[in-house]
């Protein structure tokens, strides 16, 4: 693959691991298994019978007809939506606990921002008896307490992290700290594709099988399988590398990946990582991140939970830099009008992360014959607090 | 040969450092924190330069930190104030943080403040070998910098024989696989693995850290290891009043 990672852990200068000695055994088990494991086809049969019969895909692509009149271009939403817990995240967490038995651990641990990750980590430790502690910032805690109430039933510890600004960021400093406690029985479920090599490439890996039946399906709806544009949105970027993934070699493909400007841009409160970022270390890998000029990281802002990540992907930094994939920002107040125009146009009530990409369709100038696919990689029930303050309802 | 070189080949067991975070508790007292700590008998120090993200510290150091970047502390800074480092300090200094800010700094410019202002060695955690060998090992090199290595009891032996060679001046033995501040479990285990390092016959000494708060720790590693590191237990009584009063007798409560 030509945008794949290299045996050493880099996509181009972005990648790596870079993690105290600690993680080293982890990593380097994971690094030396991951590949083996999750090619072996018993995983790849109970990989695929569980997101088959317990997800529920294939998930739908469906061609939302009055976006496409709005928009003017054949527009398909890639329906993550309709997931078994509500968003593309337990894709990832299916393998990952898969993975995690296969390497002989007792416990998970977990970092989430919005919760979906959380969730769908806490569901997978259910199904398959493992106990689960989920790390979450105490301000995403209260803002997203369904999906708190939802992790618990389920069955999980959830501890809040109380440092810096109590979100996603400092979620995942706690985790780390954690797995660098219990370094033997522990597997550390990593929801996006960030943190050290092997996990972009492996969490990339499972969020594949949004690109792999993409292709199917538009062949099946369209009569062709590339599209003109892929959209999604981007903290980490998980939803977005499982969109592009199989769509990257075919460089006829405009990748399209919105970040979350929060309050604007330069307004101080924002989290476009690459309008803001530079090259940097965060969370075991070289990336982009936002920063001061001193190396200490920014505490980003968005009203999404789920896309308030300092960071991208170090796949992302690396497609950013040689512009494979165009990135993009919108404010929060565009992503919830958006929210707003999909609930009302198609009937479906999106996650305020999915919101984002479907705000950029605005800026965008398609022609009559273009095909668009957009991730609608969560549905909006964990926002419904944010959009009712928003709207008033 | 730097300070480090000359401090292991003089004096070979019973080592004491202390770890402190610059800037913290008050921004222009590290020197002065320093230079306390030099007259109390300490070996040789280890001056953090924090970061936001700290994930190798527990909550002591990581406070610390926190408290120095409000208070200002930048890697800038910190290189003003040891401008006068090696007019009122002889002991081996080093220099400990994470890669990001270093990255930031520049790490061919760090190393080079570095050396001109008399530090002696760096240890960066979250700095793996793989990078270091591939990216910067020609900066430490050439400004006579020792980089330190971590091992925990999970490093296989090839690794440690691996940091042995790359290292030249001591190898950071971590007490437990655990962050900063954690308690020294003096285990079966844990006694199986230091004395398993040392069975190693390894070329560089060997200094435990992590978990060392007070003499019985302290002389426990010593009994396996050249010497040992106190870090969040001093930065702990920094968080104290008058604390600069407080330190002789703290080293001297380390030491008996």
């Amino acid at each position: 693959m030509k945008y794949g990672v290299n045996e050493q852990g880099y996509y181009g200068d972005f990648g790596g691991a870079y993690i105290p000695e600690m993680l080293y055994p982890n990593v380097e088990e994971l690094r030396q298994q991951y590949l083996t494991i999750i090619n072996d086809d018993a995983f790849r049969a109970e990989f695929d019978q569980l997101l088959k019969d317990y997800v529920g895909r294939p998930s739908p692509l469906y061609l939302a007809k009055r976006y496409s009149e709005k928009y003017g271009a054949n527009i398909f939403f890639k329906r993550e939506d309709l997931n078994h817990t509500g968003s593309h995240k337990i894709n990832n967490a299916i393998g990952q606990i898969l993975l995690a038995k296969r390497l002989g651990k007792k416990r998970v641990i977990a970092e989430t921002g919005a919760g979906q990750h959380g969730v769908a980590t806490a569901t997978v430790c259910a199904l398959m008896g493992i106990e689960c502690v989920v790390y979450m910032g105490e301000v995403d805690m209260a803002r997203q307490a369904p999906n708190v109430s939802r992790m618990k039933m389920l069955g999980a510890t959830v501890v809040p992290a109380t440092s810096g600004s109590k979100t996603l960021k400092d979620a995942t400093n706690e985790a780390m700290r954690d797995w660098i406690g219990n370094p033997v029985d522990t597997h550390y479920i990593i929801g996006s594709v960030v943190g050290p090599y092997p996990y972009p490439d492996m969490v990339a890996r499972f969020q594949s099988v949004i690109s792999f039946e993409t292709k199917k399906q538009l062949l099946e709806h369209t009569g062709k399988e590339l599209p003109e544009y892929v959209m999604a949105c981007v903290g980490g970027g998980s939803n977005a590398m499982g969109m592009f993934y199989h769509f990257l070699d075919d460089e006829s493909v405009k990748l399209v990946a919105v970040e979350a400007a929060g309050k604007g841009v330069d307004s101080g409160h924002s989290a476009a990582t690459t309008f803001l970022g530079r090259e940097g270390v965060l969370h075991g890998s070289r990336t982009i991140l936002m920063q001061t000029d001193d190396g200490q990281v920014i505490e980003p802002y968005s009203i999404s939970a789920g896309l308030d990540y300092p960071g991208i992907g170090p796949q992302h930094a690396h497609l950013y830099k040689i512009q494979r994939a165009q990135y993009v920002s919108v404010t929060d107040t565009e992503a919830l009008q958006a929210g707003l125009l999909c609930s009302q146009l198609e009937g479906i009530i999106p996650a305020i992360e999915s919101a984002h990409a479907f705000a950029y369709l605005e800026k965008m100038k398609f022609k009559k014959d273009d095909t668009v696919v957009i991730c609608l990689s969560g549905r909006g029930d964990k926002d419904l607090d944010t959009y009712i303050k928003y709207f008033g309802y | 040969m730097n300070r480090l070189n000359q401090l292991f080949n003089t004096k070979k067991n019973n080592l004491l450092s202390i770890y402190y975070t610059a800037g913290y508790p008050e921004i222009n007292t590290t020197l002065d924190i320093a230079e306390a700590l030099e007259k109390a008998g300490v070996d040789f120090l280890e001056v953090g330069f924090p970061y936001s993200d700290p994930v190798a510290d527990g909550p002591t150091i990581q406070h610390s930190s926190e408290k120095a970047l409000e208070s200002g502390m930048t890697l800038n800074l910190l290189f003003e104030q040891l401008a006068d480092l090696r007019k009122r300090i002889t002991i081996p200094i080093l220099l400990m943080g994470y890669a990001n800010p270093m990255i930031q700094y520049g790490v061919e410019r760090f190393c080079k403040k570095a050396a001109e202002v008399g530090v002696d060695g760096v240890i960066v955690p979250d700095l793996p070998m793989y990078e270091y060998e591939t990216l910067y090992a020609g900066y430490f090199k050439d400004n006579n910098l020792s980089n330190i290595f971590l091992v925990t009891p999970q490093t296989s032996e090839e690794r440690i024989r691996k940091i042995d060679k790359l290292s030249n001046s001591f190898i950071y033995l971590l007490s437990s696989s655990a962050i900063t501040g954690g308690n020294l479990q003096v285990s079966v285990n844990i006694e199986d693995y230091y004395k398993r390092i040392k069975a190693m016959e390894l070329n560089n000494p060997a200094i435990i850290g992590f978990g060392i708060s007070d003499n019985k720790s302290f002389s426990k590693a010593c009994e396996y290891a050249s010497g040992a590191i106190v870090g969040s237990a001093f930065v702990k009584l920094l968080g104290t009043e008058g604390y600069m009063e407080k330190i002789p007798g703290f080293i001297e409560s380390i030491r008996l």
